[in-house]
């Protein structure tokens, strides 16, 4: 397909750097030529310096032909107007445009259907969603749904105290009487995608695929706590913190935000009269102890320092037993930031990419490939994918045993009308469900592609 | 410096230089030769080096600008010596100086051979010699990267030192789809010459070898008068061609577009087909008198401003018989060269472009110091960096070209020799005047002046930095 995008900033140039891995024509149109640079140095895309809400730059950028046009400038309004500009002129491509003014985010249905936009995306609201999504488990530390939200695929590390050491995959499912099924395996840098004799470790970190209830069975028979946090400790009153404070209230949790600047402080008391407001700096150690630090049941550092952050979700691993969350906005250093075991830490820049790539692969539904959605893990070394199986084909004729599969893959659960099922030797996939494939080999783009 | 990102590129670059010896082959085949062999064995020796090359060689490392430009270079050097393996084979040029010289000339097109009678060599050498060109014309990279896919910016890197001028743009968001556009549109215009020369008489052999020449604005002549022995018919058409194959290769894909308005804003093109113009109609008046009629003098005229504008080096008269007055513009064309963007050489019309403005902005900053102006072209503003690189090739095309003649002088040659050899050799063209004028050849100069002209041949067909970037020590440094 061809994409246009336009602003290359942080997250353009990480959808970029996604979609190009995909294949797709990219093209980038940003006002600056330096910012253009590095991006198709990198990258096989081209670059083009200019508005883009100018016709002449779409024009020039081949704007009829293109298939996607996606709008991630600094600028909510130039999103939005770049958005309309390029389906008119290109006689209705698709828009993806980000808006995160919050006053929008509550009109953003009128915008997206007198304006003809097809996804809105707020970086910050998203961001929320996942802390929210990870506080309801607070042992995973990353949670991807699947099948309309019906299955999760959840990733957690093996701590001596599970007493898992040393077990099989196969024992641990039996020992635990649970339904949920290992999908990867990562020890030492290396991912495996283990069978039932593959023997587990601690320290690993190993991901699983169940439905929601499942998974939050599987918690207790490891006997963590799939206790429901009360309280949560949010440093830093951002954008995020508003849309992640309302998420928890919602779901009956206590939420402290501490805000160093006072104006902000009374901005925040006024749209969020039910969360407690603390003024006072985060970076305040005998501050943070005095509002209550060593109780919190989780902690959520996303203030707009990614230093600060990581350093924040530190110094409460320290003093209390809390569920982590920081936000790393800028940096770039996954690997180092992933070995300081903070828990979860969360990339809004990726968060925003990876929701676009989904968005292009179902668009790409309608044109070949059948994937329904894609999530990378593991430092994008496994993929898990939704396909939608349409057709008889090789994929239905055999149980699943008897199938030649590719190495390196498993078929992780099928979802049937409605209904989440653990894939069993004897099964058989079927003409309308759901097959979640995990696997390290990439560029699926149709379920017959995992036969061999 | 990554090693094994570049041996893999030169490993890829031998494996196609093998498939490109096949219509060599097979032409010894047509024409039942005995020296078919010679690419038999060219062909093993290019797939044996290949193999561990590759086998080392890492297709997923990302390359930066320093492997790239290496990268270019060392294919480039790889290139010429297995190319001219057939040569010393066959023994068409025993010599192996002497063969290098006539492959690097044919590779990098400029044309100037150290024979001085090609018509006694077998056929399927000299559609080697003239293929070499057509490989050499757009650039053995491009090739390499309309077939296979590198990781992520290795491209870009790749075709920036390998493609002439002084900005490289993509017609397409991939590498991979403009390397195919413009070997399409390349081989379009090469056929389109063969049928123009086939309608004229030629027979087919002498009108592929022909076109092969002019597409890579070559010049090899397959009779040892060039061109002068074939009909005025067909001297047209290579002269059409040849400025055909020197116009930027964007217009053909904005014109393929349908884009005209877009073709039409390039400057760059008004002024080399002005220059054209304007050197035609010196000359024709100056050479008034040498031929019988009007239309003889202006044919003769623009074929040699054609060849040497476009960096070819057909000829189809001996200029160095002309009057100084057209010595003098061909040789200040040898210099101006074809657009940015084909397949010719020389400084190139858009750089001279982008010097004359510079001047201009200098000379007005003199009348209002504070002015504030950007440089602009075909309706854009030109980054500053662009400019700067412009400045920079200028002065390090001047220093070589100095070094050049003063190395190559250590031979004894005349002034006028030695600086028009310099000339035609750096500026891709072929013949120059005096000893080296149309009607000579290269085969007089010692080996060391030989090796000087191959490194200005490679040098100039590669703008000069891929190839001062092997001289540098910190190139080989790991860090």
């Amino acid at each position: 397909m061809q994409i246009i995008i336009v602003g290359c900033g942080k997250v353009g140039k990480t959808i970029a750097e996604r979609l190009s891995a995909e294949d797709h024509d990219l093209i980038m149109i940003d006002l600056q030529g330096k910012k253009l640079q590095p991006v198709t140095d990198a990258l096989d895309v081209m670059g083009i310096e200019g508005n883009g809400a100018s016709i002449s730059v779409l024009m020039d950028a081949g704007i009829e032909k293109t298939d996607l046009f996606i709008a991630v400038t600094g600028s909510d309004e130039l999103n939005l107007f770049c958005c309309l500009m390029a389906r008119k002129a290109s006689g209705g491509c698709k828009t993806i445009a980000r808006v995160r003014n919050p006053l929008y985010s509550q009109e953003i249905g009128f915008i997206k259907e007198q304006l003809g936009i097809s996804m809105v995306i707020n970086p910050e609201l998203t961001a929320a969603s996942e802390i929210a999504r990870l506080l309801r488990f607070p042992s995973a530390i990353k949670i991807d749904p699947f099948a309309k939200g019906r299955a999760e695929l959840l990733n957690l590390k093996l701590r001596p105290e599970f007493g898992l050491d040393g077990e099989t995959v196969m024992k641990m499912v039996s020992k635990l009487h649970t339904r949920v099924l290992v999908c990867t395996v990562e020890r030492e840098g290396k991912v495996y995608i283990p069978n039932g004799e593959f023997v587990l470790r601690d320290g690993d970190l190993i991901s699983i695929m169940a439905t929601p209830q499942d998974a939050s069975d599987f918690f207790v028979k490891l006997g963590v706590s799939s206790k429901r946090i009360h309280n949560t400790l949010i440093v830093g009153g951002g954008a995020i913190a508003v849309y992640l404070t309302r998420r928890l209230q919602e779901m009956g949790i206590d939420v402290h935000i501490v805000e160093i600047d006072p104006k902000r402080c009374e901005a925040l008391a006024q749209q969020l009269p039910h969360a407690t407001i603390l003024n006072g700096d985060g970076a305040d150690q005998d501050f943070l102890l005095s509002v209550g630090l060593e109780r919190a049941e989780s902690f959520v550092a996303i203030t707009n320092m990614d230093e600060e952050n990581l350093l924040l979700a530190l110094f409460a691993k320290k003093n209390s037993d809390a569920k982590l969350v920081a936000k790393v906005n800028r940096i770039a250093f996954d690997d180092v930031i992933d070995s300081l075991d903070l828990g979860s830490v969360i990339y809004p820049k990726y968060l925003t990419a990876d929701y676009i790539v989904q968005y292009v692969r179902a668009m790409q539904n309608s044109i070949g490939s059948n994937v329904e959605t894609l999530y990378k893990l593991m430092d994008d070394r496994v993929e898990a994918l939704e396909f939608r199986v349409r057709e008889e084909s090789g994929v239905t004729a055999k149980t699943l045993s008897e199938l030649d599969l590719k190495k390196g893959l498993l078929i992780a659960c099928i979802h049937r009308r409605g209904q989440v099922l653990y894939p069993r030797g004897q099964n058989r996939i079927q003409v309308g469900d759901s097959v979640i494939v995990v696997t390290t080999t990439k560029g699926f783009r149709d379920i017959r592609d995992i036969l061999r | 410096m990554n090693g094994p990102a570049i041996t893999f590129i030169i490993g890829w670059v031998l494996r196609l230089e093998a498939a490109l010896m096949v219509p060599s082959w097979l032409v010894s085949h047509i024409y039942r030769e005995q020296e078919g062999w010679v690419f038999g064995v060219a062909m093993a020796v290019c797939l044996l080096l290949s193999i561990p090359l590759i086998a080392a060689g890492k297709k997923r490392k990302l390359f930066q600008t320093r492997e790239g430009l290496a990268a270019v270079a060392l294919s480039w050097i790889a290139l010429s010596v297995c190319g001219a393996i057939p040569f010393v084979l066959s023994g068409a040029i025993p010599d192996p100086v002497d063969a290098l010289f006539e492959t690097v000339s044919g590779f990098t097109t400029t044309g100037a051979s150290i024979l001085p009678s090609v018509e006694r060599l077998p056929r399927c050498i000299l559609f080697w010699r003239s293929f070499t060109h057509w490989i050499g014309g757009m650039g053995v990279l491009v090739f390499l990267l309309s077939v296979i896919r590198l990781a992520g910016g290795s491209h870009m890197n790749l075709m920036k030192a390998e493609s002439p001028g002084p900005s490289v743009g993509k017609l397409t968001p991939k590498v991979q789809s403009t390397a195919k556009i413009l070997y399409g549109i390349y081989i379009a215009l090469t056929l389109l010459e063969v049928l123009f020369l086939l309608a004229g008489g030629m027979s087919m052999f002498d009108s592929l070898a022909t076109s092969l020449g002019t597409a890579g604005t070559g010049g090899f002549g397959i009779r040892d008068d060039s061109m002068a022995s074939y009909s005025p018919y067909l001297q047209n058409v290579v002269t059409v061609f040849m400025i055909l194959f020197g116009i930027n290769f964007n217009v053909y894909f904005f014109l393929l577009c349908k884009k005209v308005k877009q073709a039409l804003r390039i400057e760059e093109l008004w002024w080399y087909l002005g220059v054209i113009a304007a050197s035609v109609a010196a000359i024709s008046w100056n050479v008034r008198g040498f031929y019988h009629t009007a239309g003889e003098t202006v044919r003769h005229a623009a074929f040699q401003v054609a060849t040497v504008i476009t960096t070819s080096g057909f000829s189809t008269v001996d200029f160095d018989l002309w009057p100084s007055l057209s010595k003098t513009i061909l040789v200040l064309l040898m210099f101006i060269g074809a657009c940015a963007g084909s397949t010719g050489g020389g400084i190139k019309v858009s750089r001279l472009l982008i010097l004359w403005k510079s001047v201009r902005l200098e000379c007005r900053r003199y009348l209002h110091p504070q002015e504030v102006r950007t440089l602009r072209m075909d309706g854009h503003g030109v980054d500053g960096e662009v400019v700067r690189s412009t400045h920079m090739y200028m002065a390090v095309y001047l220093l070589l070209f100095a070094v050049s003649v003063l190395a190559i002088s250590l031979d004894g040659k005349d002034l006028i020799t030695n600086f028009t050899a310099v000339a035609a050799t750096f500026n891709n063209i072929g013949p120059g005047l005096s000893l080296v004028g149309p009607v000579h050849n290269f085969g007089f100069f010692s080996p060391f002046a030989k090796l000087v002209l191959i490194f200005d041949m490679l040098a100039g067909r590669l703008e000069l930095f891929p190839m001062l970037m092997l001289f540098l020590p910190q190139t080989w440094k790991r860090f």
